[in-house]
């Protein structure tokens, strides 16, 4: 055995040169190209504190919730294979999910996985507020997080109108008619009684921000298709990019946690 | 010469142009938005009729009949003299109550609120009595029932001769 080895000739291929635009990690150059490269590991902070990763220090609580979303992200696309967003399928195709499909605790996963991830949410950020670590110049990262609180607990509010049960139904009687209550934007909320010219009322059950909400005045089928395309589609796509960003701010704004 | 001859933008020139650019793209922009915003609204919606015969007066005996209220989600009341459409949502939350008819009283299952069979609240977090609708006679002598129109007792306008039919 002279010269290079095996793993050697593999680098140099034009395969491998294709998908790694870098050299060997050999250098410091090339090392900080293998981290900034990779579509992975470049939202990763290049150092790491050792208090950064001190479980007892930090919990790992925003690790778990990213595990526990990409977890859910999967185990949601499996569950829309078998699941139709209409009032005559959609109660029978989450009881089918469980019985008559192998695997059928990915509905379960997927369901104790939003409860697990509304708990990791919150003691993430009790963990950030009593370290101290949403001050500056962490403060904007905070203000991020704090959205992401708010897209995670709509996340599982829109998931629960889907099983298309008593439970799910009058869940979304309630939450609708809270969004009925917005001051000045629901007909039922402070503001909406003086928007009003003459007989001619601006807001009302018909222009309302529930009626947006629910596309009606009542909890129906048009509620369901909505709140199955905000929970599916919409709201993921925004917490997903504000995840990129908060981790991309947690690097910019000196790491994981410690102190500055 | 040829320096003169050129047409050239100055830098004010350059920075209105931008500036017109701008407004108009964000225009554009606002207007695309209002556009999406305004698609979110159907046009048209299938839903429940908002008015109903509810049959002659002289169907209804004293007390609460619940024939209306699966298919409309009201309940008829007479009392006193009084033929009232009694709306079945909660004023708490929105919920359906039940009538239970041992307790002469309604009570929704969810948070508890309770109400006498007038529709006012005696207990649980109901904030408020449930709401009346609209009764009329037709010229034929049948109930007509419209929902669109409400009448709340914290208001006053129980004593709106549309909110009761005397009987």
């Amino acid at each position: 055995m002279s010269g290079k080895g095996f793993a050697d000739k593999v680098r140099e291929t034009q395969v491998w040169k294709s998908i790694f635009r870098h050299g060997p990690p050999n250098n410091a150059r090339n090392r900080a190209s293998v981290i900034a490269g990779n579509v992975f590991l470049h939202l990763h902070p290049i150092k790491l504190k050792k208090s950064g990763v001190q479980l007892g220090y930090t919990w790992c609580m925003g690790g778990l919730t990213f595990f526990i979303f990409l977890a859910l992200t999967v185990t949601g696309l499996l569950l829309m294979f078998y699941y139709r967003p209409t009032a005559e399928y959609a109660y029978n195709d989450i009881i089918a999910l469980k019985e008559h499909v192998p695997l059928g605790i990915m509905r379960e996963i997927h369901r104790w996985g939003a409860h697990a991830m509304v708990i990791t949410v919150w003691l993430h950020m009790f963990r950030v507020f009593m370290t101290g670590s949403y001050k500056p110049p962490r403060e904007f990262n905070w203000g991020v997080g704090v959205i992401l609180l708010v897209l995670t607990l709509l996340l599982s509010f829109t998931g629960y109108l889907l099983p298309w049960d008593q439970l799910a139904i009058w869940a979304i009687a309630v939450g609708s008619n809270m969004a009925k209550a917005t001051p000045f934007l629901g007909h039922g909320g402070p503001g909406a009684a003086l928007a009003q010219i003459g007989d001619f009322v601006l807001v009302s059950d018909k222009n309302d921000v529930r009626f947006q909400l629910l596309a009606g005045r009542f909890v129906g089928e048009p509620a369901l298709l909505r709140f199955y395309i905000l929970h599916c589609v919409f709201i993921p796509l925004v917490v997903g990019t504000l995840i990129a960003v908060h981790f991309w701010r947690v690097r910019k704004d000196g790491g994981i946690s410690a102190p500055l | 010469m040829a320096e003169e001859t050129r047409q050239q933008l100055n830098r004010r020139e350059f920075f209105s142009f931008v500036t017109v650019g701008w407004v108009a793209f964000t225009a554009a922009l606002a207007g695309l938005g209002s556009l999406v915003f305004r698609y979110t609204y159907p046009n048209v919606n299938f839903e429940p009729e908002m008015d109903f015969i509810a049959g002659f007066p002289s169907e209804y005996e004293e007390g609460v009949d619940e024939r209306w209220k699966n298919g409309f989600g009201v309940w008829m009341v007479r009392q006193e003299g009084k033929l009232v459409a009694l709306s079945n949502i909660c004023t708490h939350l929105g919920c359906v109550p039940n009538w239970l008819p041992a307790e002469l009283k309604f009570k929704c299952p969810c948070h508890g609120s309770g109400y006498y069979m007038n529709g006012i609240n005696f207990e649980g977090p109901a904030p408020r009595p449930l709401e009346r609708y609209k009764i009329a006679l037709t010229p034929e002598g049948k109930i007509k029932v419209d929902k669109t129109k409400i009448y709340r007792y914290e208001k006053g306008q129980w004593d709106h001769p549309d909110s009761y039919l005397a009987v």
